[in-house]
Parts: C-alpha cells; sequence; structure tokens
C-alpha cells in the first residue's frame, strides 16, 4: 500500500491519478465513427434504434390498414401479413426499445450521472454498438431474401417457425436467429459495461444510495438482461442447429402435409420455457429504465424529492429479482403441467406489489409539489397513465384462470402494447424532451412537441384501450382477417376501422417529432448548462454538450443525493449534488 | 391545465366505454361462469384503483401547479403512508388471486364421470375422436399416420375399434354432461378455443394436453385455432354442437353406422 496523502475531502485520495491519458480521438473516423466515448456510441445506438423504430412503425400502419380494411390492400395477404406482424414485433421489443434503453440512455447517462469520465471498457462498448449494427443489418437483409423474412410470430414458437407451412421458412427464419445471437453477443459487451461502470467508477461521493433513480433503473435492467438473454441464446443457437442438422432440440416426431419427418423426441414446450425465461424479464429490462427515468423526470420538473426514494430502490431490486420467477404466466394454456399455474399466478401477482408502490410514489411526489407542466412533465404523467391502465390488464392475464378466456386474444396485445409499448415510448420521449438539451445545447421546441404529444397520448389511448375489448369479445390475435365469426358482431369491423384510422394519425405525430430533433438540432434555443435546473449530477458538466471525458480537469465529488429540491432554507429551489454541505464534512447522513 | 383536464376525461371517457359499448363477450355456453365471474371483480377492483389513482394525479396536477414563487414540501419518505400503501395493496393482490386460484383449481379437476373426446389438430383443419360403447378411446401414435389412418390410431389396440373418427365434420357434445377434451397435435402448436365455452388450451406435438367442461346450453359455435399455426391459421376453423341427450345418442347412432358402411371399402 501506498501512504496517500490527507486531502481537504477528509482523509480521501485525490479523485484521479494525475496526468490520466484519456486517449482521445486524434481523428474524424474515431471520433464520430469508430468512437469510444459512451456519449458517441449513445447517439450511435439511439438513431439506429430510432431509425428501425420508424421502420417497425410503418409495418404496424400495414397491418391495421389489413385489419381496418381487409381485403383492400392485395399485397397484404396472410404471408406478408404475417411477416409484417413478427418483424414489427421484435424489432421493438429487441432491436428498439432494449437497444435503446440500454445502448442509448445508459451509454449516455451512466457516465455523467454517476460522474464517470465513460465506461470502463471503451473498446469493448464501441464493438457492442457495432455488433449490434450488424444484428440490424441481418435482420433487414431478410426481407430482400427469397422467402422474405419469418413470420413466425415473435415468439417463434416451434416446430412451426421452421416448417414449411410458415413464411420465411427456408431463410428468413435462419437471419432472424444468427441476428439476435449477434445482438446478444454485442448485448453482452455493453451491458458488462454499465453494471461494471455503476460498481466501479462512480464519482467520490456517489454511494449506491445517492444515485438517481434512473441509473438504478437502468443498472437493474442491465444486469438483468445478462442474465436473460443468455435463455434466448441458447434457444436460438438449438432451433438453428434443428433447423439446418436436423437435430431435434425442439422437435417431436411429427407428420408435414401427410409426410413423415424425420424429427423425433423434442419438446416444443422447452423453446416456450426458453423463450419467456428471456422474454418476460425482458419486459422489465424495458420497464425498468423507464420506471428510473420517469421518477427523474417527476421529481425534477415538480421541484420536489422523488418521493420514498429508498423505498423506490428497493422495489426496483424486488421486481428485478421477481420477473426471473413468473415466465410461465405467458404459457398458461400451453400444456404444461397445469399445477404450474398455482405457483407462477401468485409470483406473478406479488409481483404486482412493488410495481403500485412504484405508481404511488410517483403519483406522491407530486402531491404537494410545484409542478412545471413542460414536455417531459407532460410525457411523464401519460407513462404513468398509460403504465397503470396496462399494469392493471396484467392481473388479468397473470391471474391464472382469468388468462384462459383471454388468452391469445386481442386483449393480449392491447395489453402488452399499453404496458411495454406506448408506456416505455412515452418514457422515452419524455427523457428526450428532457437530455435534448444537455445532448446538443439546444431546446426542443415546445410548439411542436406540444402537438406531439397530445397525438400521441391520447391517439395511443384511443388505439388500444378499445382494443381490449375485441378480445373479451374473442377475437384471437395474429389472424390477418377476423372473416366471418358469428359471435362477433359487425360493429367490431367498425371498431377495427376507427382504430387503424387512429394509428395513421399517432404514427403521422411522430413525424413532427422526427422534423422537431433535426430541425432543433439547428434553430432551437440555446439551452445552457442546466435548463432545467436540476440537481443531479449530469447537468453540472462544466461543458455544455459535454466534451470526451466529461468534466474536464476534475472529476466531480458529491455530497448528497440527486433530490435536494425545495430544501428548506435552502437559497434556491435545488441544490446540486456536487455542493458542498455548509462547514460540515460529507458523511453519507447527508441526503 | 389541459393536461388535469385530460386525465379526468380518460377517467370518465374509459368508464362509460366500458359501460355502453356494444363490445361485450358472447354469451356463455358452458359451466366456466366463475371466469366470468372472477373477471367481473377484477374490473371492479382495478377499475376502481385506475380512476382512484388518475382522478388522484389530476388534482394534483391542478392543485400543486408551478407558481412562482412557491415552494414544494419537503418529504424525502412517509413511513407510515408507505407501510399502509403497501398493505392495502397486499391486501387487494391476494383477494384477486384467491378467487382465481380456487376457480383455477377446479379448472384442473376433471370429474370422474366426464366422458373423453379427443380433439386432433394439423395444419389447418380439426378432427375429431370419440369413444364407442364401450367409453374409452383407443390408443394413437403418431408414427401410425397414413392416408388410410389420418388420427395414427392404433390398429391392434381393441378399445379404439369402436371409436368414432370425424374428420372435416362438425364436433358433437351432450349438454349437461362433462366432457374431458384431450388435445393432441401431428405437426404444430395449435389452440382449441371456443369463446362460448372461455375455456382453451393448446394442442402440442408430441404429447397430449386437456381440460375439461359441461356444455350448458345447446346451439352451434366456432371452434378456432388460437395459437399462430401457419398462413392458414385464421382460417382453421370447425364447429361444435351442443345437442340434448337424444339427439347425441341419434348422432352417435348415425356415425357408428356410417363407420360401418366404409368399413368394407377400407379394407378392399
Amino acid at each position: 500500500m501506498v501512504d496517500v496523502p490527507l486531502d481537504t475531502f477528509g482523509g480521501l485520495p485525490p479523485p484521479e491519478v494525475p496526468d490520466v491519458d484519456l486517449y482521445h480521438p486524434k481523428s474524424w473516423v474515431t471520433k464520430y465513427v469508430f468512437s469510444q466515448d459512451a456519449k458517441v456510441i449513445a447517439i450511435q445506438y439511439s438513431a439506429t434504434a430510432m431509425s428501425i423504430g420508424l421502420l417497425a412503425l410503418v409495418l404496424s400502419w400495414l397491418m391495421r390498414l389489413q385489419l381496418g380494411f381487409p381485403s383492400i390492400f392485395s399485397f397484404i395477404d396472410a404471408t406478408a401479413y404475417y411477416q409484417f406482424v413478427t418483424m414489427h414485433g421484435m424489432m421493438m421489443v429487441v432491436y428498439v426499445l432494449t437497444a435503446l434503453f440500454l445502448g442509448g440512455f445508459g451509454n449516455y447517462l451512466i457516465p455523467l450521472m454517476v460522474g464517470a469520465r465513460d465506461m470502463v471498457f471503451p473498446y469493448a462498448n464501441m464493438l457492442s454498438y457495432w455488433l449490434y449494427l450488424l444484428a440490424v443489418v441481418i435482420l433487414l437483409a431478410s426481407f430482400f431474401v427469397p422467402g422474405g423474412p419469418t413470420g413466425a410470430g415473435w415468439t417463434l414458437y416451434p416446430p412451426q417457425a421452421i416448417l414449411s407451412g410458415t413464411p420465411g421458412r427456408d431463410w428468413g427464419i435462419m437471419l432472424m436467429l444468427i441476428s439476435l445471437i449477434i445482438f446478444i453477443i454485442g448485448f453482452t459487451m455493453g451491458g458488462l459495461n454499465y453494471v461494471v461502470t455503476v460498481l466501479q467508477a462512480r464519482a467520490r461521493g456517489m454511494t449506491l444510495m445517492r444515485m438517481p433513480l434512473t441509473v438504478w433503473g437502468i443498472f437493474t435492467a442491465s444486469f438483468m438482461a445478462l442474465l436473460a438473454f443468455p435463455a434466448l441464446l441458447v434457444g436460438a443457437v438449438m432451433m438453428l442447429f434443428d433447423r439446418l442438422l436436423g437435430t431435434s432440440f425442439f422437435m417431436p416426431s411429427l407428420v408435414e402435409m401427410g409426410e413423415h419427418l424425420s424429427y423425433g423426441g423434442g419438446s416444443p414446450i422447452l423453446f416456450q420455457h426458453l423463450f419467456w425465461f428471456f422474454g418476460h424479464p425482458e419486459v422489465y429490462i424495458v420497464a425498468l429504465p423507464a420506471f428510473g427515468i420517469v421518477s427523474d423526470l417527476i421529481s425534477v420538473h415538480a421541484r420536489k424529492n422523488i418521493f420514498g426514494y429508498r423505498m423506490m430502490v428497493w422495489a426496483i431490486l424486488a421486481i428485478g429479482a421477481l420477473s426471473f420467477v413468473v415466465w410461465a404466466h405467458h404459457m398458461y394454456v400451453s400444456g404444461m403441467n397445469p399445477y404450474f399455474g398455482f405457483f407462477f399466478a401468485t409470483s406473478t401477482l406479488i409481483i404486482a406489489v412493488p410495481t403500485a408502490i412504484k405508481i404511488y410514489n410517483w403519483v406522491l411526489t407530486l402531491w404537494r409539489g410545484n409542478i412545471r407542466l413542460t414536455l417531459p412533465m407532460l410525457f411523464a404523467l401519460a407513462f404513468i397513465v398509460t403504465f397503470i391502465n396496462g399494469g392493471l390488464t396484467g392481473l388479468f392475464l397473470g391471474n391464472v384462470v382469468v388468462d384462459v378466456p383471454l388468452s391469445d386474444t386481442m386483449f393480449v396485445v392491447a395489453h402488452f402494447h399499453m404496458v411495454m409499448g406506448v408506456a416505455p415510448v412515452l418514457a422515452i420521449f419524455g427523457a428526450i424532451y428532457h437530455w435534448y438539451p444537455k445532448v446538443t445545447g439546444r431546446m426542443l421546441d415546445e410548439t411542436l412537441g406540444r402537438i406531439h404529444f397530445w397525438i400521441t397520448f391520447l391517439g395511443a389511448y384511443l388505439i388500444f384501450f378499445p382494443m381490449h375489448y375485441l378480445g373479451l369479445m374473442g377475437v384471437p390475435r395474429r389472424y390477418h382477417e377476423m372473416g366471418e365469426m358469428a359471435f362477433v358482431p359487425q360493429s367490431a369491423q367498425t371498431l377495427n376501422a376507427f382504430i387503424t384510422v387512429m394509428a395513421l394519425i399517432v404514427g403521422t405525430a411522430q413525424m413532427v417529432f422526427f422534423f422537431n430533433v433535426v430541425w432543433s438540432y439547428f434553430k432551437g434555443k440555446p439551452a445552457g448548462h442546466n435548463p432545467w435546473e436540476a440537481a443531479s449530477l449530469e447537468w453540472q458538466t462544466p461543458e455544455t454538450p459535454p466534451p470526451h471525458g466529461n468534466w474536464g480537469r476534475e472529476l466531480p465529488v458529491v455530497y448528497r443525493w440527486a433530490y435536494d429540491y425545495s430544501v428548506p432554507g435552502a437559497a434556491s429551489d435545488f441544490v446540486p449534488q456536487n455542493q458542498p454541505v455548509a462547514s460540515r464534512p460529507a458523511s453519507d447522513e447527508d441526503r | 391545465m389541459a393536461i388535469a383536464l385530460a386525465l379526468v376525461l380518460v377517467v370518465i371517457g374509459s368508464i362509460l366505454f366500458h359501460l355502453f359499448s356494444p363490445w361485450w363477450w358472447t354469451p356463455i355456453a358452458s359451466n366456466w361462469r366463475y371466469i366470468d365471474d372472477t373477471i367481473i371483480v377484477t374490473f371492479w377492483i382495478t377499475g376502481a384503483v385506475f380512476a382512484a389513482v388518475v382522478l388522484f394525479m389530476a388534482y394534483c396536477v391542478f392543485r400543486f401547479r408551478h407558481h412562482p414563487g412557491r415552494r414544494a414540501a419537503y418529504e424525502p419518505e412517509n413511513k407510515k403512508l408507505e407501510t399502509w400503501l403497501t398493505v392495502i395493496t397486499t391486501i387487494g393482490v391476494a383477494a384477486l388471486l384467491a378467487p382465481g386460484l380456487f376457480v383455477w383449481n377446479q379448472f384442473i379437476t376433471v370429474p370422474e364421470d366426464a366422458t373423453d373426446v379427443e380433439v386432433v389438430g394439423q395444419q389447418w383443419q380439426w378432427s375429431f375422436r370419440l369413444p364407442g360403447a364401450d367409453r374409452r378411446l383407443g390408443k394413437s401414435d403418431i408414427r401410425a399416420i397414413s392416408a388410410d389412418n389420418p388420427l395414427g390410431l392404433v390398429t391392434d389396440d381393441p378399445a379404439g375399434t369402436d371409436d368414432i373418427v370425424i374428420q372435416g365434420g362438425e364436433l358433437h357434445l351432450p349438454l349437461d354432461k362433462p366432457v374431458k377434451v384431450l388435445l393432441r397435435s401431428t405437426d404444430v402448436v395449435h389452440d382449441f378455443f371456443v369463446p362460448e365455452f372461455r375455456a382453451k388450451m393448446d394442442l402440442v406435438p408430441g404429447q397430449i394436453s386437456y381440460f375439461w367442461l359441461v356444455p350448458t346450453r345447446t346451439g352451434t359455435f366456432e371452434i378456432l385455432c388460437a395459437e399462430l399455426c401457419g398462413i392458414g391459421h385464421a382460417l382453421m376453423r370447425g364447429s361444435v354442437v351442443v345437442e340434448n341427450e337424444a339427439d347425441h345418442q341419434a348422432w352417435l347412432q348415425e356415425q357408428s353406422r356410417l363407420k360401418l358402411a366404409r368399413l368394407p371399402a377400407a379394407q378392399e
């Protein structure tokens, strides 16, 4: 051990080794293309994910056109419809939401919010993005191969995913599986970075229980993803073997169109277990970062500390842990041992408790606040409404016997779009309106933002709320047309047409957003360093946008939690995390 | 203030839609009224929570909106409030879960006197098999499937000789008699779904799954496939006819007669 000289911070070693070489990029290519700066990687991730999101949006339009006005659009036949369904689902869940929350927000916010100069493994971080891009390119390539992309549904259930009755059986399914495998390898590099950075690279004074909830959310989600994605990885590898090498991991003896196939002895349900062992934590991998972000947006814009911070942290961890023991609630009617139903229904409903606590604490943060109805706040409020709605319908589907009539119907489609489609997207929009000024130094346009907000919030609600009732009637999901169903009244088609029109309107409103993002980059109002008067560390950077290395000559030192808003006796209504506590040494007692 | 108003409208609009929209479940035709009841209870509890929380939010947004010079309250935690909310939520969740598990136990406990009926799925049609006079279904084996034996019945099983096989026709079930529906598939995963019965279950190749019900209303009901099974998924339909005992016996006799009539042809 080296003797460390006592310094002004009460006996702690100096914040960093002097003359640290940050390996600043030396050319345009290493600065903007093969960049190792987490912030550039974040923007690369976000831009790629949002482009895929735009494509997924167009696919959803095509599906809705077919459902709303069946047999008018002759090019959308059953084959095309199933390909759109599959690609829309997989793109949104994995390539958009996971990539955007963890690769985008994780990369940008973790180092800034914990007071680090960068991710701890910048090179692996760069590789993570390029593997992600490769996975995206392979996924998109499946649109151009013979037979087109797979139409197996995003759940890719075998045997149908690799049999000839399903579109894209020749090339599409293989490209999908290979793309997923590469995505997971790439994500693992990023995910390890996020976790280790949070654990190892926090600024001095940034104890775990002083971290903003955004970091807690992304950190926990990354940790979960590292545990959950391997299940999908092995599932994908085994299915690829079944398809290419004729193994029978998931394939029992079967007869296809009168012909005996050479498979035998495998279990289709095994794949479902593997898929949902990944698939359910995946829901929370998307939800927890949204939880964290919304907590911070509400706190900053209500000028009030997040209510029950410690409870919020424990709720995040509890949800993260519990989400690994609820997966088979996707499989109540799968033919698995029915006694599983008791366990999985119980664990599923238990998870409602920490989730409800989070909702209460958001709402109680508003109570006696000083609420600024900024765009991030509006989106955060919309998130809460949408998330409550989707969460409550989860109590229907989680409660085993109630799931029986509703499973595989449009009720499920409505539920998961509310809870892990619309709600996280609203959180993403709120986050972009909130952090765009830090990223670019300019504000997003307020008027365009409000147009975008109102159409998106109310429009999405009008799309998905009525959809539950189609499912309650018994309309199954994944039907390219309802056709004649004796139990469905004619008026249901009117409802379908209405939903389609709303989907077109809401989708179009997103163009306003994309225009705003581009336009404001050049013409937006200059933002300054801290336009929202926020206390957390990322707003205290010496430069905006922060350059490589984030903090200039000296790393910040943290003296308090991220939520010192409206502290009695303080001069202003927020106290930055790095503002020393007057006349007292820093200790854990000060929050 | 538009947002506070919007939140109130979302609550009112959702409740009005729920109460007055023409879209609601189709009248039930099985014994699973308990499932409907549990759904209704869940609607009440979740609806009340949704309304309460969103209206409270609307109130907060309106009452505590930003004013120059105002300061928010400073209250990091409130142990007592947090504990209370946790306890109340736990009770509410338990109130939903208990009836759910209770009914699930009934759902998976098949009565002794239930008649076995087999449903076989293949891309993209339904076939059915009912036991003959011995009330037992014969064994089946996927390897026995051939053009003459589309369901793969094991020919040397005596229990199977009087089984009634229906291909491409309607399934007939007797009114008010418990039926255990045995499900298997010859190719991919399908799902047997009759909305009026409320029950559904997947048909998985390589295994036999089941559920049971008592049909409680005569009529013809549509069978849908509810698990994506390839491009013909939406067209994989069938019919189930629920009829009284006398009609059902007559139908069974007719099917047996047809089977005997077909036999010599098959043997040539």
